[in-house]
């Protein structure tokens, strides 16, 4: 077991009253990809914020590297991107890249090979004016893989992106972390992380709901499959005697079952061959499985 | 840490060239110099003193105005704009020292405010000089004030800076930047003015009022300048500059002072932001 990068033990964080973070525990390893999920509010950026050392610690501990957030190691060891970030608009994206490879003492003759990895390199001396939105975020993933850090922070990084940028950003961020660089980024739905991180976890009200692989909170979630089933004229009530569910129309019929009785009750369908006119069916979908962790568990006490 | 510094230096005075800061400051000081000398040209003869002295003691009036002005422009955003842009975030996260981004700020305006007034006041000092002629007497009032304008700018810089990094949004700082503009250059003046009319003779108008006039930093600018310039026809408050119950060098100390002071505010307040 490799010794994680990013560790958060119990952290609280209070404003006044309101709690932002509550007992939040969650640790990230080199060349792993986590991804923190929560609506508007939920802490996310808060909880950066404790990492990055800006915030005065609550209860709890946060260690990066070993090393208490805001120490020289660990600001070398990780570095940043915010949701919104704008650069100077009369630098260059080269003059952007310098600026902060001077401030962390890195070489400048990454710099190319940076612009290069983006896809930069064709408007490095271009003014940031000039740039699309698209092209200032990967600028901002740019600045934040200076110095080859070992623990990037990502705040929403790819919200307001096109679904190619989004795709192109993703794979600078899958070349990272295979280089042992663990990412910890934060994003408002499951669907835009799909495949793209290895684990998820999912912050609401400040405290954390679930963690885990995909499959592991779909498991955890034990959503229920929905068959829907459309009979043909006057067999309708013969199938809802047979199979239960319950009744939408003259015609339809919808079963919910759990996710492992789904075959079972698919194969008992095939008994009734000739009453079927259509059979659709809806396995829990990835809002399905957010939001059950974010609402319905945040709700309890 | 001498890089850390030397990047944010970098950055910040060539984002004052780029914002045509540089550039607009010199060419307003440059014109309001030379128009002031030539028309002190033609007082100089009558007054028997020679143009560049006549014109350093009009534009060390002036500049009072005008370079706590610049260098508060300059300088009012540079914290509040970063933090409401989020950039400040990003330069926060990596290694730098908080006191190192204010000290590199702080140099990169203050020698940007310093590179207008020597190319602005340089030039047209030799302008009127080669116009006008002028002695040693002339040339030293003129780099006197050169040299002062310069300080005055960076306890502003200073001011500016330590007010951007107080007020964390942009609305808040520009109002802050006016604020202090009009109570340190416009209204200390007229309230001074005022106090010593009510109470003309006494302890107050002998003792008290020089100092008074003496701690504000655009005062004792002009003051100093004032007092080493003998023809300089004065007025109002600066009549004190004949009558100086102390020798002109305190005013330079309480430039220098006042520079300490909000520096060290400055950076107190700097490493106080949550950005």
């Amino acid at each position: 077991m490799t010794q994680p990068i990013l560790d958060i033990r119990d952290v609280s964080l209070s404003f006044g009253s309101f709690k932002a973070l509550d007992g939040v525990t969650l640790a990230v390893s080199p060349g792993e990809r986590l991804a923190l999920l929560g609506h508007n509010g939920a802490g996310k950026s808060t909880l950066f914020k404790a990492v990055l050392g800006f915030l005065a610690q609550g209860e709890g501990t946060i260690t990066v590297a070993g090393h208490r957030p805001g120490s020289d190691v660990a600001r070398i060891a990780m570095s940043y991107l915010p949701e919104v970030v704008s650069f100077p608009q009369s630098l260059t994206g080269r003059e952007v890249l310098a600026y902060f490879s001077g401030l962390r003492g890195a070489s400048r003759s990454e710099i190319d090979g940076l612009l290069d990895r983006v896809g930069l390199a064709d408007a490095a001396d271009r003014r940031v004016r000039t740039y699309s939105k698209g092209m200032r975020q990967r600028l901002g993933l740019a600045q934040a893989l200076i110095g080859a850090p070992r623990l990037l922070l990502l705040d929403e990084p790819t919200s307001g992106l096109d679904p190619v940028s989004r795709h192109d950003f993703y794979t600078v961020i899958a070349e990272a972390a295979a280089r042992g660089c663990a990412v910890l980024l934060s994003s408002h739905g499951l669907e835009e992380v799909q495949g793209q991180t290895d684990r998820v976890a999912i912050l609401s009200r400040g405290r954390l709901r679930a963690s885990g692989t995909l499959a592991e909170l779909a498991a955890a979630a034990a959503l229920r499959t929905t068959i829907r089933v459309t009979a043909k004229k006057g067999h309708a009530d013969r199938l809802q005697a047979d199979l239960g569910g319950r009744r939408m129309n003259g015609c339809r019929l919808e079963i919910e079952c759990a996710p492992d009785a789904k075959l079972g009750l698919l194969l008992q369908l095939g008994h009734h061959r000739e009453a079927l006119h259509e059979i659709d069916v809806f396995a829990p979908s990835l809002n399905d499985i957010y939001r059950y962790f974010s609402d319905t568990k945040g709700d309890q006490p | 840490m001498t890089t850390r510094i030397g990047t944010i230096f970098a950055q910040e005075f060539r984002l004052a060239r780029r914002n045509l800061w540089v550039g607009l400051a010199t060419g307003i000081l440059g014109l309001f110099a030379v128009v002031l000398g030539i028309f002190g040209a033609g007082q100089g003869a009558a007054l028997d003193a020679d143009a560049l002295t006549l014109t350093a003691a009009s534009l060390a009036t002036l500049s009072v105005y005008l370079i706590p002005l610049i260098a508060l422009l300059m300088s009012y955003d540079s914290f509040a704009g970063e933090i409401e842009r989020g950039a400040l975030a990003l330069t926060l996260a990596s290694p730098v020292r908080r006191w190192e981004v204010f000290a590199g700020k702080f140099a990169a305006q203050s020698l940007a405010v310093g590179v207008a007034i020597v190319l602005a006041f340089g030039a047209a000092g030799a302008f009127l000089a080669l116009s006008f002629g002028t002695g040693s007497d002339g040339i030293a009032a003129w780099l006197r004030l050169m040299a002062t304008a310069f300080v005055l700018g960076s306890v502003f810089v200073g001011f500016g800076l330590m007010l951007s990094a107080m007020a964390g949004r942009t609305a808040t700082a520009a109002a802050s930047a006016v604020g202090l503009w009009l109570v340190l250059v416009v209204i200390y003046d007229l309230a001074l003015l005022g106090s010593v009319m009510a109470a003309s003779d006494g302890i107050f108008a002998s003792q008290v009022f020089p100092w008074l006039v003496v701690a504000n930093p655009a005062d004792a600018f002009r003051l100093y300048n004032l007092a080493l310039i003998e023809t300089a026809p004065v007025a109002g408050i600066d009549g004190l500059a004949s009558t100086l119950p102390f020798p002109p060098t305190a005013a330079l100390a309480v430039l220098g002072l006042w520079l300490s002071a909000v520096l060290a505010l400055g950076i107190r307040r700097t490493k106080r932001i949550v950005p």
